[in-house]
């Protein structure tokens, strides 16, 4: 066991993966010279040279789909968007491209490549750099979308991401990049495909990915200590394929649930959790599912605005406690 | 707005066919140039054959959705693809039947792909737009314009990462200069060193938009220079023309950079099948019937004493029969069974992969049992 922060998980996951194949390589703006915007990839650009470690002028659309070409012939290319905001420069080459070429030409070749992108808000950069646009990916057959929570889900599923032959959008998060937990010795690579729960309870189930996957553990926690409640938490670790067995088993024993969402709650991850419950767990269900999510606003700059439109442990302890006393189940 | 000039079309470019060119005393051809002529002809006879025919199958509904023909394209095709060796890699647009059957591909299964058959060259999952065939390094057939262009550039970074001594020729039309996938894809092949050939088949119309009316800099293979990529513009009515332009731009590709070389075509038909083209210019459309490469090429090589009559009657019987039998094959090829429809999804089985038909439940909901109080009983 060691204990390190997200950000270190991510880095030696990187140079553990270079060192161990050579077609892997890194490609994105700012990756190299800079040691990367995040410093994600500090160091590696001296420690395996340019080759390996490619700075790219800032164009996402083109390095982007020059990893797919670049993996078509046997590379496995780790492309670094700076923010998912940038990515949407890139929407062409990630859906009409990486997530068709498999199946559109009848399966002859794949296109195993990584997208490492960072969502999330409440960093004040103001409305088009605070998105959490990951279900834009999810919705497309074709691709993989991992949303690692910790530092050991980090390093599990990069490494299965980048030994995986499908192209994999990777999402992390800039609230989480200093976040710390211990990543055990010997850590082997996730499955992709699989949620966990990652807290076991009876009163209610969580739902969470990403950073929200840690604010289900702190509420959890917080209402274990305060209210003696038991909630069960999953962390969906995956948007694509979507674990929906592990969500509705859980409801099934738990009777309601409440799903944490960084993005926007109209046709977002939420609406289709909530859907899958109502498919699966209807007969279960003691109240309806409740959905946490982002304020429907272009992310104001100010703070106060901004704290106001992002989902917070207070909003989440609400929902919990309405959902409950629709249950009638506290007190 | 001045009426934009048709500055685009230099006639030296755009003669091949309007043979006044005729020389009084023909140099003498060897035999291996002889050879070379002929299969140039007999190439560009088979794509217009194979074409005429798929535009028959067209409207005869055996195949379905859009269907862009390389009528008029004929010469460029094989003189461009004459220049590559087998272990080279093309990328192409939508528009490229011709340049499937150019590279090597069986027309069986260029016409089954046509039909959406199994025996289809991407297995009737890709239709005309999605030519592919690893075999033959052909990697795509792209519907998207521009799309192709990033990625043959980084297939082009494959080969420099791979020390390969391959290079990508990656296809496009005139309308493509237009898009940032044309300039983001030439910034990094200039600024990397790639062993790619970006060809633009300027055939002079997006859809029914002329290039005078798209580009800014008509002349469009002089957009090389913004990122210091040797071009040129090259005739692509004449096999000859077309290839001497690849057989440089080719070179400059293994010598390790990027070249960009514009082809100046005709497109003989409308955008796609469907399309009449009355957007063109009654003189337009004469002057079509002068630029046809297969006719202009035919006459050249009789002029030149390669090809008599009947060499050109019994060519023109032999591409009609592999076309023949290239539908006949696909019209007997089965269409894919539908339990395939999730097979190439992804590369890898995936735990909680979605294999769900129209209508199939996430979860069956369970009926109430008979004699139960149902909530409709």
């Amino acid at each position: 066991m060691t204990e390190m922060t997200y950000r270190q998980a991510l880095h030696d996951t990187l140079r553990s993966e270079l060192q161990r194949d050579e077609n892997v390589m890194l490609m994105g703006e700012e990756i190299g010279i800079f040691d990367g915007s995040y410093k994600i990839t500090a160091g590696l650009l001296k420690e395996f040279g340019e080759r390996r470690v490619r700075d790219t002028p800032i164009e996402e659309l083109g390095f982007t789909g020059a990893a797919i070409g670049a993996a078509m012939l046997g590379l496995r290319p780790v492309v670094e968007i700076m923010t998912i905001n940038f990515s949407l420069l890139a929407l062409d080459q990630i859906v009409n491209h990486a997530a068709k070429i498999h199946g559109m030409f009848g399966g002859q070749m794949s296109v195993p490549m990584v997208i490492r992108t960072p969502g999330g808000g409440g960093q004040q950069l103001g409305a088009s750099h605070s998105q959490n646009i990951e279900l834009y990916y999810a919705f497309v057959p074709g691709l993989k979308v991992v949303a690692p929570s910790t530092p050991a889900e980090a390093k599990a599923l990069l490494m299965a991401s980048i030994r995986d032959d499908d192209p994999v959008l990777f999402l992390e998060n800039l609230a989480l990049y200093n976040t710390k937990g211990e990543v055990p010795d010997g850590l082997e690579p996730a499955v992709i495909g699989k949620a966990k729960v990652t807290r076991e309870g009876k009163d209610l189930t969580l739902i969470g990915y990403s950073r929200m996957a840690l604010v289900a553990q702190q509420v959890a926690d917080r209402l274990a200590e305060s209210e003696g409640l038991d909630i069960e938490v999953i962390d969906l670790r995956s948007l694509r394929p979507l674990d929906r067995d592990t969500v509705v088993e859980s409801v099934k024993k738990t009777n309601a649930a409440v799903v944490l969402e960084d993005d926007w709650l109209t046709y977002g991850i939420g609406a289709e959790i909530a859907a899958t419950i109502s498919d699966g767990a209807f007969d279960y269900l003691d109240a309806p599912v409740r959905r946490v999510a982002m304020a429907e606003v272009p992310m104001p700059y100010a703070k106060p605005l901004e704290t106001a439109a992002l989902p917070s442990v207070d909003d989440v302890i609400n929902a919990v406690h309405e959902t409950l006393d629709a249950v009638g189940r506290r007190r | 707005m001045a009426a934009p000039a048709k500055t685009t079309r230099s006639a030296s470019t755009r003669t091949a066919g309007k043979a006044g060119s005729r020389s009084p005393r023909r140099p003498k051809i060897d035999d291996a140039e002889r050879a070379r002529l002929t299969a140039y002809y007999k190439q560009m006879l088979l794509i217009r054959r194979f074409e005429e025919r798929a535009q028959r199958a067209y409207t005869e509904a055996l195949i379905g959705g859009y269907c862009h023909l390389n009528l008029g394209e004929e010469a460029a095709v094989a003189g461009l693809l004459g220049e590559l060796n087998p272990g080279d890699y093309l990328f192409t647009n939508y528009r490229e039947h011709g340049y499937a059957l150019a590279r090597g591909i069986d027309p069986r299964k260029v016409m089954a792909e046509l039909y959406g058959r199994v025996d289809g060259v991407s297995k009737g999952w890709g239709g005309s737009m999605h030519m592919f065939d690893v075999t033959h390094r052909m990697l795509g057939g792209y519907g998207i314009v521009g799309g192709q262009l990033p990625i043959a550039t980084g297939a082009a970074l494959a080969l420099q990462y791979q020390s390969r001594p391959d290079i990508v020729m990656c296809t496009m039309g005139d309308g493509t200069v237009a898009t940032g996938a044309f300039h983001e894809s030439l910034n990094l092949a200039g600024l990397w060193d790639l062993p790619i050939v970006y060809v633009i088949i300027n055939n002079g119309l997006g859809m029914g938009t002329d290039v005078a009316h798209s580009s800014a800099e008509p002349d469009l293979y002089k957009r090389g220079a913004a990122y210091r990529i040797e071009s040129a513009r090259v005739n692509g009515l004449d096999p000859e023309e077309a290839a001497a332009g690849a057989k440089r731009a080719v070179e400059v590709a293994r010598g390790g950079r990027p070249y960009l070389l514009e082809v100046m075509t005709e497109r003989l038909r409308g955008h796609s099948v469907v399309d009449p083209a009355k957007y063109r210019s009654p003189e337009d459309v004469a002057a079509l019937k002068l630029n046809d490469p297969v006719q202009t090429f035919a006459a050249k090589l009789k002029d030149a004493g390669v090809l008599d009559d009947d060499a050109v009657a019994e060519f023109d019987r032999e591409a009609i029969a592999i076309v023949d039998d290239a539908a006949a094959f696909a019209a007997d090829s089965p269409t894919p069974e539908t339990s395939t429809l999730f097979d190439y999804t992804y590369a890898t089985p995936v735990p909680n992969d979605s294999r769900r038909y129209p209508g199939e439940a996430l979860f069956p909901a369970l009926p109430v049992a008979a004699g139960a109080a149902g909530r409709n009983a």
